[in-house]
């Protein structure tokens, strides 16, 4: 069933390849797949939450594939990755909503989609280290492909070149850090679950931290904090704007979600020392991200930054779970984390769409260029002030509930740290406020194209990842029913 | 070591041999325009090898009072060898069909093709030199044999590099005879240990010069971009790919003959992959031409592969040598299939040629993207799971710093790959249109003639090896599951 679900859209997309369907068809094949992926990936939470404790894998599948050494097919999921899962299903469908309009290329670009779904989720259930690397560095190409052909602006292809030549650099010392962890255990493996229940490299002197660095290096590229964030802001300025919402409601995920299935449980102790590390850095994502947003025109750079400040968050909560402290704060630091990675993929990929929407009317991301759009585009104006007051972490949304969950944990065992990261969320409502100001109230501008409002299309594609974050925001225990467990469990594992 | 001689298992090379001689006189006695038929007829001696050495597999035994050995190396050898011939014969055909010089294009690549499975195999210093010169003189030829400028400055270039090496490594040959007074692995192994350190380090090295000249390994690298730049295309195929896979294997069982304390070839290798890798990287950056671009990209991958002779060691089932071979048939496919994308490309191009190819056609670009990613090492090809298992192997032998230079490398290598795909799959030159470059087979417009098909057919199977030893990499592993034999 897992392996159907992670195999289906790449399946599909081989169909519209070969099979030289219609454009029309493509793009509602597309959509009809994104669609039962939401239904199998439903069902499996509820599935699972009938039937697995935390720490258990549910859906589990192994196959052998290289034993020679060590790795197999092998995937499974549980409360870290359904969330994910279901997450990337929704964004998907949403993207193929925004795109049935889609006139370049269509068939391709459908078929290139659906294999970025596959690759997001065959990373999210992966359970063996070389299955989760595969899956992880094909991501990389598929966005690649993604911005380089259908991107929009002079620099597409140097900004697609920037993105590969960078997450793929993290990728690799990632490669690194796995086959450190491999050489490490006895006997050597590449499974995820086995090295959690052994954690290879336990007392090892030098090695241990080298190994959690290359990790570490790979992962914070890819998801990505300060200072390892300048490949960011081009990619998602150039890349249209369904690829941007996968690649900040998915694809960034990968980081984290790699932190929280490989970094912790595999390498605790080393964790627990360099926790602080990832504390600061947090930190500091949380703050330069906010700021430099906040000296943003472009409505899409804008966006971009606000994501390295909310990834910021999340490592702040993570880091936090490392510092000695209250396991329940600690444990509450980590759910917030979990509920962050999940609200911002929804939000962040409204806030995109939508940018495209901007893009779409005047031709330009340009927020000096736009004003009073309120007037002629109430449903534009609407869901643009929803997005950001939900970016900005407003009670009611899931933002809130993510924020608030990881600063209260983070509190006690990092004090200082988490007075800080406060700033970020004064600095997000200023940022997100004046730029609602000056899109859509005051005085139109001079030459001002007219703005049609939002058609069907676009509210069905946006409205919905909306629903969802205000779901969250006002019925956390939808979402918090499966990620509480699993993150105590995690607290667990990082404890040993 | 067994004195008398069982003929059959020495069937893969003897193929090959008849197959020559059969190809050549067919060559010589049925007129121009039926030249095809020393073609197919090595193309099935090459099929025939393949099979016989499959069926054989890896028996363990040594043949010809202990000069030559059945086991992993040799299997290895006796299957991505003829396979990877077979498939420059493919890429070849629209060039090489209709020539004056088309049979002795197959002779050349047969007699090539058997020296380096004797390279592979040769348990005995004397055999590993005569398997040197078979494996070194048809490729002079195959260099020049365009017969132009270029072609001639290639051949003259890799003639010299090769005699001249060839001389080094007789003279270490030599020298070890003098320290061991036997020329079999076997007894090398058992006398060598006592010998003086200078004069033995001074023989390992100067064999190392012959075997790193065939694999195309720093510093006895110059001839590679000039060679293939001159060479034919599928030519030059043959020359990035074949050699490597004896030399490399052979290089293999060379060392484990040393002995590990009285000098250091483990470091002296590692410096050698390290300076491999990086300098082949740093002068592939520039490129425009697409051959030469992969002339030093080939430099390179010698590197990764030398990584793993580093970390040699004799023991059944060890995860070098498998690493080695699973390294070596991907490398094949991914390097063949780059190979076959400029062959269906005739005519001389530079990088930016390659502009809206995926238009033109969508096959070709398809077989570019996954050699050249396959190259880079990015799953899920085969060279993704071959520089896994070399890293991973490199590592465990305690060489962690230069696997550190490899994935350092690595990231490097991927600017220059992605500067060739990059065109291919832009939209085509508004200005010139899609007419300027050459003119591409296989696009849809276009009915083409069986050479040109087998060049298609070459380039899309290549592809398809390359991803598909990735996924099947188990299997290719177990042919490395035997212990090398002397």
């Amino acid at each position: 069933m897992l392996s159907l679900l992670i195999f289906l859209p790449a399946a599909v997309a081989a169909v519209l390849l070969l099979a030289r369907v219609p454009d029309r068809v493509a793009l509602w094949a597309w959509l009809v797949t994104g669609l039962v992926t939401v239904g199998l990936s439903v069902g499996m939470w509820a599935a699972y939450l009938h039937g697995h404790g935390p720490g258990q894998f549910g859906f589990a599948e192994q196959v052998p594939w290289m034993p020679g050494i060590g790795s197999s097919y092998h995937v499974g999921v549980d409360g870290l990755s359904l969330p994910l899962l279901a997450l990337t299903a929704v964004i998907f469908t949403a993207t193929a909503v925004y795109s049935l309009r889609e006139r370049q290329q269509p068939r391709s670009y459908a078929a290139l989609f659906l294999a970025l779904q596959t690759t997001s989720l065959g990373v999210f259930s992966a359970l063996d280290l070389i299955v989760f690397f595969v899956f992880f560095d094909l991501s990389i190409v598929g966005m690649y492909f993604v911005i380089a052909g259908w991107g929009h602006g002079p620099a597409r292809r140097r900004s697609a070149l920037l993105f590969f030549l960078y997450t793929f650099t993290g990728s690799l010392a990632l490669l690194l850090g796995f086959i450190g962890l491999y050489v490490a255990s006895d006997p050597h493996t590449f499974d995820i679950a086995e090295l959690a229940a052994h954690p290879p490299l336990t007392g090892s002197g030098a090695a241990g931290p080298l190994v959690l660095a290359a990790i570490a290096l790979g992962l914070a590229i890819k998801t990505p904090t300060v200072p390892f964030h300048s490949w960011l802001p081009p990619a998602h300025t150039d890349a249209p704007a369904a690829g941007s919402a996968v690649l900040a409601g998915i694809l960034l995920k990968m980081g984290t979600f790699g932190f929280v299935r490989i970094a912790m449980p595999l390498l605790p102790e080393q964790w627990r020392t360099y926790a602080w590390v990832f504390v600061g850095v947090g930190v500091a994502s949380v703050l330069y991200g906010a700021l430099v947003a906040l000296a943003q025109d472009n409505f899409k750079r804008l966006i971009a930054f606000t994501s390295v400040n909310h990834m910021g968050y999340i490592l702040l909560g993570l880091g936090a779970a490392g510092l000695a402290g209250d396991a329940h704060a600690r444990s509450v630091a980590v759910t917030g984390a979990l509920v962050q990675m999940v609200s911002h993929g929804l939000i962040t990929a409204a806030l995109f769409l939508l940018a495209g929407v901007l893009l779409d009317r005047g031709g330009s991301y340009d927020l000096t260029r736009y004003g009073a759009l309120a007037g002629p585009a109430p449903r534009f104006a609407a869901l643009t002030t929803v997005a950001a007051f939900a970016s900005l972490g407003l009670p009611g949304f899931s933002g809130f509930i993510a924020e608030f969950q990881i600063l209260a944990g983070s509190l006690g065992p990092a004090t200082p740290a988490a007075a800080v990261a406060a700033l970020g969320i004064v600095l997000t409502a200023g940022l997100f406020l004046w730029a609602i100001h000056r899109l859509f109230l005051g005085t139109p501008r001079t030459g001002q194209v007219a703005f049609a409002d939002l058609s069907a299309r676009e509210l069905w594609a946006i409205g919905p990842l909306l629903a969802l974050s205000v779901l969250i925001g006002v019925f956390p225990q939808s979402l918090l029913g499966v990620v509480t467990p699993a993150a105590d469990h995690l607290i667990a594992l990082v404890g040993r | 070591m067994t004195a008398h001689e069982d003929p059959a298992a020495f069937a893969p090379e003897l193929i090959l041999l008849v197959g020559a001689v059969v190809a050549l006189l067919t060559g010589s006695f049925v007129r121009q325009e039926r030249q095809w038929s020393a073609q197919l007829v090595a193309a099935v001696a090459l099929a025939g090898s393949l099979v016989a050495g499959a069926t054989a597999g890896a028996s363990g035994q040594t043949l010809y009072a202990g000069s030559y050995a059945i086991d992993a190396a040799t299997f290895a050898a006796r299957l991505i060898v003829p396979a990877a011939a077979l498939l420059v014969l493919g890429l070849s055909a629209g060039r090489v069909r209709g020539s004056a010089r088309e049979s002795e294009f197959a002779v050349l690549v047969l007699l090539a093709s058997l020296g380096t499975i004797l390279l592979a195999g040769s348990t005995d210093l004397l055999l590993l030199a005569v398997a040197y010169l078979l494996a070194s003189i048809p490729l002079y030829a195959l260099a020049g044999w365009a017969r132009d400028p270029a072609g001639a400055e290639g051949a003259l270039k890799t003639y010299l590099f090769g005699v001249l090496l060839g001389i080094v490594m007789f003279l270490g040959i030599a020298v070890l005879f003098g320290l061991a007074g036997s020329t079999s692995y076997a007894d090398l192994a058992q006398r060598l240990p006592g010998a003086p350190p200078a004069a033995l380090a001074l023989g390992a090295v100067a064999v190392f010069a012959g075997l790193l000249f065939k694999a195309g390994a720093v510093p006895v690298h110059f001839w590679v971009p000039d060679a293939v730049q001159g060479a034919t295309t599928g030519a030059g195929a043959f020359l990035t790919t074949v050699p490597k896979i004896g030399a490399l294997l052979a290089l293999y069982r060379f060392v484990l003959v040393l002995p590990d304390d009285a000098i250091n070839w483990r470091l002296l290798l590692a410096l050698l992959a390290a300076a491999s890798m990086t300098l082949g990287n740093l002068a592939a950056f520039r490129q425009d031409d697409p051959a030469r671009l992969l002339a030093y990209s080939t430099i390179s991958q010698v590197g990764y592969l030398l990584m793993v002779v580093v970390v040699a060691d004799p023991v059944a089932g060890s995860a070098p040598l498998a690493a080695l071979i699973l390294y070596l048939a991907a490398y094949a496919a991914a390097n063949l299939g780059a190979f076959a994308v400029i062959a269906a490309r005739p005519g001389p191009s530079t990088l930016t040629d390659y502009r809206g190819l995926a238009r033109q056609s969508p096959a070709l670009a398809g077989v570019l993207v996954v050699s050249l990613l396959a190259l880079v090492g990015t799953p899920p090809t085969g060279v993704f799971t071959g520089k896994l298992t070399v890293f991973a192997a490199t590592w465990d032998g305690g060489w962690a710093w230069l696997v550190v230079i490899a994935a350092v490398n690595t990231v490097a290598s991927l600017y220059y790959y992605l500067r060739w795909i990059a065109p291919a799959f832009a939209r085509p030159d508004p200005a010139t249109g899609p007419a300027a470059g050459p003119s591409v087979p296989g696009s849809p417009r276009e009915a083409l003639a069986w050479p040109a098909r087998c060049v298609i057919a070459a380039a899309v199977t290549t592809g398809c090896l390359a991803l598909l030893i990735g996924i099947v990499a188990d299997g290719v592993l177990d042919i490395g599951s035997a212990a090398i034999k002397w």
